[in-house]
């Protein structure tokens, strides 16, 4: 019993179906294991982590010359901004506004880079459900190729303080 | 500690408990007690087990502490629930975030780690036949864990650390609530060596022989796991607390979330070998269960000690910074070499108990020897429950979420806690419920009041942990945040569906709450008020009846090896497994692409 010390050499091998078991849950951990590298190969949904360091302030220049540049109106207040497909667009996390929105067009793909100047944001796009994070210093950069046209929702989904249930953000795919 | 001390009696067969013959009456009362001041022992009446009062001492306190930190956690817990559950919504946004600072402190760290020293220091002496190695030691981790807890629960209460548990750089907390997490670090860490030091001098002095029990190894595991825990808890809290103080600059945030999850996560592991254990001692316990094999269950402890450590991956693998082949590596704990342990377990502890209830006659068609187990005993169903809730829920979501690209889809939604709350709280936290159901008896020497309540404590707990946890995982699955305390400004993009899976959420928090305050009032009842039951074994709560051969000569077959049952069950698991697996790929599949 497992509350007695074992005496003599308790060292056998598995038999019957303990042994099956141990083989066939070792095999389905090699499934999981190997439909990662699988799905980076074949599947179209990655992180690869395409990061650089980029310091707050450095990273807010940039954004607000990318609205400068590409300002096509404005969405309840915040700049509506439309990057030219195939090319950089940028979305920053602050408390508590994504800025600025984006407009994008279905079928393109963009190289969007996302990162926040105070304190970490979760990115997170709704009703689709994809989620990453925005931490300050970190420029990261997702390839992403929007599917259908609608307007979407960015979800803050890291707590961000007081705020932080009212940082909700726009998303508009044509 | 001086061994020749106190008078150790040779340890008789553990159940038998009717060799040794207690002392009775008053002077034996007071000789206890100046035994007790000298180091001394007893023998238990009811297993018959050595039981040295020094450990006693801490196993009794630190279970007392534990139990307040879950009261504290689980009236957090119920404010929460109603808060979530978006037709209440009873919170106001500040006090919510200020509740699940307190409620995820206390859940997750002291009511776990205090009840995780009394598991070693009972798996270190009573197990071994050994004296505790130091009771200055013990004070000394005892005080320090207490004091750090204190001062946690008090800044949070004062509104300085409103950060949560995760406590994210660059948001920031006063000072002293990092010290207090360092101060119950670092008291669990002379705990952990106290537990090691005893251990080292029982195998010095050969107070057991041959192998430690299987126990008091899933025990070492735990400990081994518990200081490289630790460890990374001291390197990112030291920093944060220098920098709080204003000595010295800002640790990086994408560090500071590699390092704290290696503590995060992996005091988590810390849980699962404490609760693997406590399955193997409960199984033992009811039914008698003895594993079919000590190789394969060691090995799987093994496992657990080598791989586990890398599961800081799980939460960064939607962060800028690292790299696929890292997180791949990482986040699969190692091509899942931890998974299997954990798989194996799930197979060797209910075929431990089928092989056992078989040999005592059930062996009635493929479960008669399931229906025939002690389900009045509440330790044996919270462990049951604790082994369905952490593999089919807490397992199969956890590996699933914690897939590199899959947690595209699942990362800060409410299906993280729906895993986690099937892990820690239906896993661990109930398998510990299920072993007080034996502590308070034995160590406390008080028989359990309200024995009917106490019965239905354990389905109480685990129905209303299953359905928060469904609750969440759906609701996250409609991309529902987590730790955000209204969704109303977002409440469009999730549609009007959440609505109804929050409030399974609400209805399943508020159940599994009145089924730890049920706990807590038996528990806290009994230790002042139950009958004694010194000198005399404990009260016992229902054993498997004995059927005798003639049973199995006629209905069935039993063997060392023969567990159709479990191989029915495991099957079932498996296939839950990979529907689940799979589902996940190919939701996966509908977002849009990125990389």
């Amino acid at each position: 019993m497992s509350l007695e010390s074992l005496k003599g050499n308790w060292l056998q091998a598995p038999k019957g179906a303990e042994k099956v078991w141990i083989g066939i849950a070792l095999a389905w951990c090699l499934v999981l294991f190997l439909m990662m590298p699988y799905w980076h190969l074949f599947g179209q949904q990655n992180t690869s982590g395409e990061t650089y360091r980029v310091s707050p302030e450095a990273f807010e220049a940039r954004v607000n010359e990318f609205v400068e540049a590409n300002r096509v109106g404005d969405h309840n207040g915040v700049p509506l901004v439309e990057p030219p497909p195939g090319g950089d667009a940028f979305l920053l996390g602050r408390m508590w506004q994504w800025y600025p929105v984006l407009k994008l067009r279905a079928g393109e793909t963009y190289r969007l880079h996302l990162s926040a100047t105070d304190i970490q944001h979760g990115f997170s796009l709704q009703p689709l459900n994809m989620n990453f994070r925005a931490i300050p210093g970190y420029d990261y950069v997702l390839t992403i190729t929007p599917k259908e046209p609608g307007e979407y929702t960015i979800v803050c989904n890291e707590f961000c303080g007081v705020g932080h249930h009212m940082m909700v953000g726009k998303l508009i795919v044509e | 500690m001086n061994d020749q001390e106190g008078n150790n009696p040779e340890r008789s067969g553990a159940g038998s408990g009717t060799e040794y013959n207690p002392p009775e009456g008053e002077l034996a009362k007071v000789k206890r007690g100046l035994r007790s001041l000298t180091g001394g022992w007893r023998n238990c009446d009811t297993t018959g087990m050595p039981v040295c009062l020094d450990s006693q001492f801490f196993i009794r306190w630190n279970a007392i502490f534990a139990v307040i930190f879950l009261l504290i956690g689980g009236i957090a817990a119920i404010l929460l629930a109603l808060t979530r559950w978006e037709t209440f919504n009873l919170l106001r946004t500040d006090l919510f975030y200020r509740v699940l600072t307190l409620h995820g402190l206390n859940m997750l760290i002291f009511w776990i780690l205090f009840f995780e020293v009394a598991i070693l220091y009972f798996a270190s002496t009573t197990l071994l036949n050994a004296k505790l190695f130091s009771r200055k030691v013990g004070w000394v981790s005892f005080v320090l864990m207490v004091v750090g807890a204190l001062m946690v629960n008090w800044i949070i209460f004062a509104g300085e650390a409103d950060v949560l548990k995760t406590s994210y750089l660059p948001l920031l907390a006063h000072p002293a609530f990092y010290l207090g997490i360092i101060l119950v670090a670092v008291g669990t860490l002379v705990a952990v060596f106290n537990f090691f030091a005893t251990v080292y001098v029982a195998r010095r002095d050969r107070t057991y022989e041959g192998s430690v029990p299987l126990v008091t190894f899933g025990a070492i595991a735990a400990a081994i796991i518990a200081v490289v825990t630790l460890l990374h808890g001291a390197v990112a809290m030291i920093p944060t607390f220098t920098y709080s103080m204003g000595w010295t600059g800002e640790p990086d945030p994408l560090w500071y979330r590699l390092v704290w999850w290696g503590l995060g996560h992996q005091s988590q592991q810390v849980n699962v070998a404490a609760m693997v254990a406590v399955w193997y001692m409960v199984a033992t316990l009811t039914t008698g269960a003895k594993p079919l094999n000590e190789t394969v269950c060691r090995g799987a402890f093994v496992l657990y000690i080598l791989f586990i450590n890398v599961a800081s991956a799980h939460h960064l693998l939607v962060e800028p910074g690292m790299s696929s082949t890292w997180k791949i590596w990482n986040t699969s704990y190692v091509m899942y070499l931890a998974v299997l342990a954990s798989m194996v377990h799930g197979f060797t502890v209910p075929a431990s108990v089928e092989v056992s209830m078989r040999a005592k006659g059930h062996v009635a068609g493929i479960f008669g020897w399931l229906t025939a187990a002690p389900w009045r005993n509440p330790a044996f169903s919270a462990v049951v429950l604790s082994l369905v809730i952490f593999g089919f829920i807490g397992g199969i979501t956890g590996v699933t979420l914690g897939t590199q690209q899959i947690n595209i889809i699942a990362h800060n939604t409410l299906r993280i806690p729906g895993h986690f709350h099937a892990t820690v709280v239906g896993g661990t936290t109930l398998a510990f419920m299920g072993l007080a159901y034996y502590v308070v008896p034995l160590f406390f020497r008080r028989d359990f009041l309200w024995r009917p309540l106490a019965r239905i404590q354990p389905w109480i707990f685990a129905g209303g942990i299953t359905l928060m946890s469904f609750g969440m995982s759906f609701a996250g699955s409609m991309g529902v945040a987590r730790r955000t305390s209204d969704i109303a400004p977002a409440e469009e993009a999730y549609g009007p569906v959440v609505h109804f899976f929050l409030a399974m959420l609400g209805i399943g928090g508020v159940l599994a709450v009145l089924g730890l305050l049920l706990f807590v009032v038996l528990v806290v009842a009994t230790i002042l008020f139950g009958p004694s039951n010194a000198g005399r074994p404990m009260k016992c709560w229902g054993k498997p009846a004995e059927l005798g051969a003639n049973a199995k000569a006629t209905h069935g077959r039993s063997g060392d090896h023969y567990t159709p049952g479990t191989i029915v069950l495991v099957g079932i698991f498996l296939a839950a497994f990979v529907v689940y697996y799979f589902a996940n790929w190919s939701a996966l599949a509908d977002v849009w692409p990125v990389r």
